[in-house]
């Protein structure tokens, strides 16, 4: 259903985008009111169904990582530009090695009253490595932590030991599936956190409701209750226009340009990444020449204007603009088909075919690729698009197909790096394995200098918009639909710490 | 009857013995498996091939078949590999919003149809009938998806009237929340059934019998009430047992249109995850309930008119 009407909106959306862009409202304007105590919000978020789980350390949807936010915190957040931010951890430093952090625990306590301390941090990370559990989703991003060597230092500071020294450290305590509970926590059906709200009741795939934590650390919350409820991308749309929720995350361009009055669309601008990805070791994307001539080919503009109805601003083949350590001086790479159809010629790659593997596995792929198959066609290659299954795409994109669809939500640039482009990453999906890059990369971020260590990483992203197999064409933005009486809702992008957080918002 | 019955029994059985096979390869021949539908950009493949063996799913399938099997046959579904919990439970959970939006349209398609059956079969072919016969015919060529989309458009977001979907709402609190699913469902069971009710009354009323009855000057009111209805009602009970189709396949739409949390939105949702016990669990009540449908409505049939069990 969404599926088709998101087609249907992908036909009229050329011409249209000019509309978009005059519709277009940014971020909250409405500081101006008055707070306002009280009431209660109704905020939907993509389903899972069964899927959806109540553990903390177990979630991977934007729905369990809303509902875990309400309830429980981490030791470190994610800011604005994606550069970790104090939360249960107050302050924290190294041993000038990057290989022992010592953190101060904030004093705050838990929802049953118990204070946080040391050993419920030792005991969520050790949680989290529990090899008998696999699906505790950080345990990839925290396998260099030395939890054997890691002790409470006090009640209030934990030192954690690493295998390897790492200066984004903190920011991997951000990640994912590492919020803190209790000590002994055991039964997930009765979370309790230290977050601005407490659990009341939880049905899967339904809704999760919340009443406010009043003895809050961080001011307690304007609204008195909070629903995190579950519905697809139709039925949020129907849901904050007619009034049965106060905010839909995560909503399309389409919607943007037909909400009514009724609700404003919060955009974090240009926060996500649409890419292409080239595998650089397959033909004829093992030759290098080949794998510029289809980034100078990519009409970004025009891809971003259809794909994306102008939601989103071109990318630079690079990962992560606007947040810490992106190299923002490299020029934009502009469309030059005569180079491409040069490069391409020497290629001997004129009048061939090559299979581009996509899927409606996330708004836009199957689109973009068409879409790029005839800016392709006009260097004289002819790109066919081959659509494979939507629910296994992640995993087939690894192995099928020499070129296709990519995209990533937010995440500290070092992270994707880890994620990747590492020989050993576990989402490798354009197989750059570069023993010099991974060992540029390790060095780089064992740099404790927070200056030294940003220009090594702009060596390495310089090299992989170069090199690599990324063609990042748009970078969309970050749609979310709130009523127009909901106030406070920040235009960051997804997975950091003001996106989705209901304890600063409020009902005017 | 009784060795009729009996022989509908074992097909029913076998039918379910039959069925539950089919799901079970047909679900394997899916991409992918349960564990395989968590690789997102969160569980790396090492942590996948982990939960491979957590689930069990490095089992050969014939494995898997037996052991969901001989624990179906003591009345025991099963665990979800998605939610870790029975599938009984999500069977449960799912089955009462279905329900409901069952009931409610049938409520109202039953004597709908039946009424505008026999209003267009006592008058064949005249101008009400060509009329009703349009407009029905018209209804039921729009798909459920349209018509769902144009009756939120108007009744939710431009006036306000009712609300646009499930979320956020309980149906104890507000009733409102069915109008519009149930008018999405009515659309075409309502035209398939008054028109076999139609066909019905019209054969009927050609029929030796009531051509008699009228000769012998029985009055009208009651020649349709006693001699009419029942046989017309034949084709008409028959077909609302084949409308468990056409409801289920457009509940599947108005469940996902109006985020209704029932039993299609389950069985989706288990094909997608490859959650193949709670796929299995569903679908063995769904064929349960329809082998039960379909012999209760033989049952009636033959109670309204009993010769139709020999002319099977």
């Amino acid at each position: 259903m969404s599926e088709a009407l998101s087609r249907r909106g992908f036909l009229g959306v050329a011409g249209a985008a000019g509309l978009a862009a005059a519709t277009g409202c940014g971020a909250d304007e409405g500081v101006a009111a008055q707070p306002r105590q009280g009431g209660r919000l109704r905020a939907v978020y993509a389903g899972g169904g069964a899927k959806e789980v109540l553990d903390p350390h177990v979630q991977s949807l934007f729905v369990d990582i809303a509902r875990h936010k309400a309830i429980y915190e981490k030791l470190v957040e994610l800011g604005p530009d994606l550069k970790p931010v104090p939360r249960l951890a107050s302050t924290w430093e190294h041993d000038g090695t990057a290989t022992t952090w010592r953190f101060s625990l904030r004093d705050t306590s838990f929802h049953d009253g118990a204070k946080l301390v040391a050993e419920d941090v030792l005991f969520s990370l050790a949680r989290i490595a529990d090899p008998a559990v696999p699906e505790r989703v950080a345990q990839s991003s925290l396998a260099t932590l030395d939890l054997k060597r890691s002790k409470a230092l006090g009640p209030s500071t934990v030192e954690l030991v690493l295998t390897a020294p790492n200066a984004e450290f903190p920011a991997l305590l951000a990640g994912i599936g590492t919020q803190i509970v209790r000590d002994g926590f055991k039964d997930p059906a009765k979370p309790v956190g230290t977050g601005a709200f407490r659990h009341v009741s939880f049905e899967t795939g339904r809704s999760m409701v919340a009443s406010r934590y009043d003895d809050y650390w961080d001011k307690p919350a304007r609204i008195e209750e909070l629903h995190i409820l579950s519905a697809d991308a139709e039925a949020r749309a129907n849901a904050v226009q007619g009034g049965q929720a106060e905010y839909a995350n995560d909503m399309t361009a389409t919607f943007a340009r037909t909400a009514g009055k009724a609700v404003r669309v919060v955009a974090a601008k240009a926060s996500t990444m649409q890419a292409f990805v080239m595998k650089v070791d397959q033909p004829p994307f093992d030759n290098p020449e080949v794998r510029l001539a289809f980034k100078l080919l990519a009409d970004r503009q025009r891809l971003v204007d259809v794909v994306l109805a102008g939601r989103g601003e071109v990318g630079n083949d690079l990962f992560g603009k606007g947040y810490q350590y992106y190299p923002a001086d490299l020029p934009a790479r502009e469309r030059d088909v005569d180079r491409a159809k040069a490069l391409l010629a020497k290629a001997g790659l004129v009048g061939k075919e090559i299979e581009i593997f996509t899927a409606d596995a996330s708004a836009g792929f199957v689109e973009a690729a068409t879409l790029f198959a005839e800016q392709v066609a006009e260097a004289g290659v002819r790109l066919k698009v081959t659509t494979g299954s939507p629910q296994t795409y992640a995993k087939d994109l690894l192995t099928k197909g020499a070129i296709g669809n990519h995209r990533s939500g937010a995440m500290p640039i070092p992270q994707y790096f880890t994620d990747r482009l590492l020989s050993h990453s576990p989402f490798n999906v354009t197989h750059w394995r570069r023993p010099a890059f991974d060992a540029g990369f390790a060095a780089a971020r064992a740099v404790t200098s927070e200056e030294e260590r940003s220009s090594r990483y702009g060596v390495l992203q310089k090299t992989l918009r170069d090199e690599g197999g990324i063609l990042a064409w748009g970078l969309p933005d970050y749609l979310v639909a709130v009523s127009a009486k909901v106030q406070g809702v920040q235009a960051v992008p997804p997975n950091t710490l003001d996106q989705g957080r209901f304890d600063k918002v409020w009902l005017a | 009857m009784r060795s009729y019955a009996g022989q509908r029994a074992l097909l029913a059985v076998v039918q379910l013995a039959v069925l539950s096979v089919l799901v079970f390869v047909l679900t394997s021949l899916l991409p992918g498996d349960a564990a395989e539908m968590r690789f997102t950009e969160t569980l790396t493949p090492d942590q996948v091939a982990r939960l491979r063996g957590e689930l069990g799913l490095d089992q050969p399938a014939p494995e898997r078949f037996v052991h969901w099997l001989g624990n179906a046959l003591t009345g025991d579904l099963g665990t979800s590999l998605i939610s870790g919990g029975p599938v009984i439970d999500i069977v449960r959970d799912s089955i009462g919003a279905t329900l409901v939006l069952t009931v409610a349209t049938l409520a109202v398609v039953v004597p709908l149809a039946v009424a505008l059956g026999i209003v267009m079969g006592t008058r064949e072919n005249g101008r009400i009938d060509r009329a009703i016969t349009s407009v029905t015919l018209a209804l039921s060529a729009i798909p459920d998806f349209v018509i769902a989309v144009v009756l939120v458009a108007v009744f939710s977001l431009r006036l306000g009237w009712l609300p646009a979907t499930w979320v956020g709402g309980e149906l104890l609190a507000s009733p409102a929340l069915l109008v519009l699913p149930v008018a999405v469902l009515l659309g075409r069971t309502v035209c398939l059934l008054s028109r076999q009710v139609r066909a019905g009354t019209i054969n009927a009323l050609h029929a030796e019998y009531v051509v008699q009855a009228r000769r012998l000057g029985i009055p009208r009111r009651q020649l349709l009430l006693r001699h009419v209805l029942p046989n017309a009602a034949v084709p008409g009970v028959q077909e609302l047992a084949r409308t468990g189709d056409t409801l289920l396949g457009g509940v599947l739409v108005v469940e996902a249109i109006f985020a209704i949390p029932g039993f299609a939105t389950a069985l989706v949702d288990g094909v997608e995850t490859r959650d193949i016990p709670t796929v299995q669990g569903l679908t063995l009540v769904l064929a349960v309930a329809a082998l039960m449908i379909n012999l209760t409505a033989d049952l009636v049939c033959n109670r309204l008119v009993p010769r139709t069990a020999f002319l099977r």
